[in-house]
């Protein structure tokens, strides 16, 4: 796939490319250049792996906004079978940056919904770059209540800088929306499994995301502020996000060592982006086995341990 | 646009931002129109000592301390609300001699190493003689029981922290448990950036604990005062049964800067006030200080089954 070096990835992109201009030069002039290939190949590996397995958070932001990763239709396609996309809040109007419906995971049915995010300026007018309006919200609603009601499962992609902060969205009252999901997500007879596959933006990205299992995709992030955000009040600068990003504890690993999520899914080296095949199937094992584990348990067990798991949530003493 | 959507997500507590645009003082009908200012909510180091004059920001009326105590911090001229402190509300809302706190010991942790979080805690535990920034416990109102809370906008900006959280849930679980009415009057910045995904969090703990009460079929009444912003109004400040509203005051998710910024719009007028959350379905009824006590009473005995 074509994409666009990151900054700290420049290094490796220009040994790739000296890598073609060799094997292009050992062909067309019929040199053997074996051994000059092979360490270039070395190397490129050997900067890949120290590249990938250090990153910082900042550098996994990046990741995470990167245009060419895979975003929550991609998944939807490449994981389920027989997506049968629904749309409406049965109020307002149908919001695109929240798409959502019927989908088959290997026999076991499932009401996927998500954001969704555009790869080119005509797509992110139509996803609104993947913040979603209250409609959004309660079309997710009641798309989950109608998983609840016929047995579905019900899988939440989460991929959102935050939720719409538009004058319509205030006048359509998007926070009651996103509480609204909170309260009732807590209560649906299914199991639920919501996955960050790149951007958790705050309680955009939360009002979709009350499960059973939480899980997050090795290079996204969730966090209750933009790094951003954070940099502009904490040094009144947003160029200290790469700061921000390190103290506000967003990356999966942090999340997973805070306890907040499940579990971590390792993404291709180099990031989802590189191969959306194979982040695809890793992330589709990983969900299968949640939802295998999740439907063992008695719905009202169920429910008690989904309380519980949110309830353990804070630090504080006395 | 993309600065501004990076900030979409910035839904916490902003220090020392957030004032509107110029005060009309002259005409005192015109504060209708225009989103009350947060300056001078918070403490600042040049407050003026306990028991002095106040100036009203909203005509400019100057009240004495006594005066505008005895008249629940409502300007006599305007009738601006001023902020309140819990213990006052408290003094407003419960039956006399009937509140008992709850969970008063509870304090903050560096649950992130967050640089200077918890001398910034220390600080206004010391300026405000709170704990932390919600007072919860029992109470009885018009007679019958009910579990209170109330959130003080002076103690960082009443940020929804892990303490927030856990006082707030446990008054509900307690309601819960005792068949009582929850009542929570909301204040607040939004989530506690110092305390990252852990505030975060808190919405849907709280809202779980809602949840249950919710199911039970208890009474909740959710009061929003000024301001009421961030992950507070996107969790148990905006799902009670009834939701009132003190005149004036701000309800918004996510801060008028913030939306200007995004979507380069002029904010229509009174936008994310009281009045024009009534007007748009998410506010029951706007209550004046005055009539607060008498409302929540009746309101209690029409949600009430025995």
């Amino acid at each position: 796939m074509n994409t666009e070096p990151l900054d700290f990835e420049k290094p490796i992109f220009e040994l790739e490319r000296q890598l073609v201009d060799l094997r292009e030069l050992s062909s067309s002039k019929n040199i053997d250049m074996d051994s000059e290939i092979r360490k270039i190949e070395e190397k490129i590996t050997r900067t890949k792996e120290q590249t990938y397995r250090n990153l910082t958070a900042w550098q996994r932001v990046q990741i995470a906004r990167h245009p060419q990763r895979p975003y929550t239709l991609d998944y939807v396609d490449r994981c389920f079978d027989d997506f049968l996309e629904l749309h409406g809040d049965r109020h307002i109007g149908d919001d695109q940056s929240m798409p959502g419906g019927f989908a088959d995971l290997e026999g076991r049915r499932c009401v996927v919904v998500g954001q969704q995010k555009g790869r080119n300026t005509k797509d992110n007018l139509l996803r609104n770059f993947g913040s979603a309006h209250p409609e959004g919200y309660r079309k997710a609603l009641r798309l989950m209540r109608m998983g609840e009601k016929f047995g579905a499962a019900i899988v939440a992609l989460i991929d959102t800088p935050g939720a719409y902060p538009g004058i319509g969205a205030e006048e359509r009252n998007i926070a009651e929306a996103i509480a609204f999901n909170l309260r009732e997500m807590m209560t649906m007879r299914v199991p639920i499994v919501a996955i960050v596959i790149g951007e958790g933006g705050s309680g955009g990205a939360l009002g979709i995301g009350v499960a059973d299992r939480v899980l997050m995709l090795e290079n996204a992030y969730y966090s209750v502020i933009s790094p951003e955000g954070c940099a502009a009040i904490l040094w009144k600068d947003r160029k200290h996000a790469p700061e921000a990003a390190n103290t506000l504890r967003i990356t999966a690993t942090d999340l997973k060592e805070l306890d907040i999520i499940d579990e971590v899914i390792p993404e291709p080296l180099g990031g989802a982006h590189r191969d959306h095949v194979a982040a695809s199937a890793t992330l589709k094992t990983v969900l299968r086995r949640h939802l295998a584990e999740l439907d063992a348990i008695g719905l009202d067990e169920l429910l008690q341990l989904r309380y519980e798991k949110f309830r353990k949530f804070g630090k504080f003493k006395g | 646009m993309k600065k501004a959507f990076a900030e979409a997500s910035s839904h916490a507590y902003i220090e020392g931002t957030g004032s509107g645009p110029p005060r009309n003082t002259t005409f005192p009908i015109m504060a209708l129109f225009k989103r009350p200012s947060l300056k001078g909510l918070g403490l600042k180091k040049n407050d003026m000592p306990e028991g002095l004059w106040h100036k009203c920001p909203e005509c400019g009326q100057i009240s004495h301390e006594v005066d505008l105590k005895q008249r629940k911090r409502v300007c006599q001229k305007c009738d601006h609300h001023f902020t309140m402190i819990a213990s006052e509300r408290i003094e407003m809302i419960a039956d006399p001699g009937t509140f008992q706190e709850i969970d008063a010991g509870l304090d903050s942790v560096d649950g992130l190493g967050f640089k200077n979080y918890l001398e910034k805690v220390k600080s206004y535990q010391q300026k405000t003689g709170l704990k932390e920034a919600i007072v919860t416990g029992r109470a009885k109102i018009g007679g019958r029981p009910a579990v209170i809370g109330v959130m003080d906008f002076r103690f960082l900006g009443a940020s929804m922290g892990s303490v927030v959280g856990e006082k707030v849930t446990r008054a509900i679980e307690l309601a819960t448990d005792e068949k009582a009415t929850v009542v929570l009057f909301s204040a607040s910045g939004g989530a506690r950036m110092h305390e990252g995904i852990l505030s975060l969090m808190q919405m849907a703990k709280t809202s779980g604990a809602l949840a249950r009460h919710h199911l039970a079929r208890l009474p909740y009444i959710s009061v929003l005062t000024h301001p009421t912003t961030g992950g507070v109004t996107a969790s148990f400040s905006t799902l009670g049964d009834v939701i009132l509203a003190e005149p004036r005051c701000m309800i918004g998710f996510a801060g008028p800067r913030v939306v200007k910024e995004t979507t380069h719009q002029n904010l229509p007028p009174g936008f994310q006030t009281a009045e024009f959350m009534m007007e748009h379905g998410l506010v029951d009824r706007i209550v004046h200080r005055e009539e607060m006590r008498e409302t929540l009473s009746r309101l209690i005995r029409y949600m009430s089954r025995a």
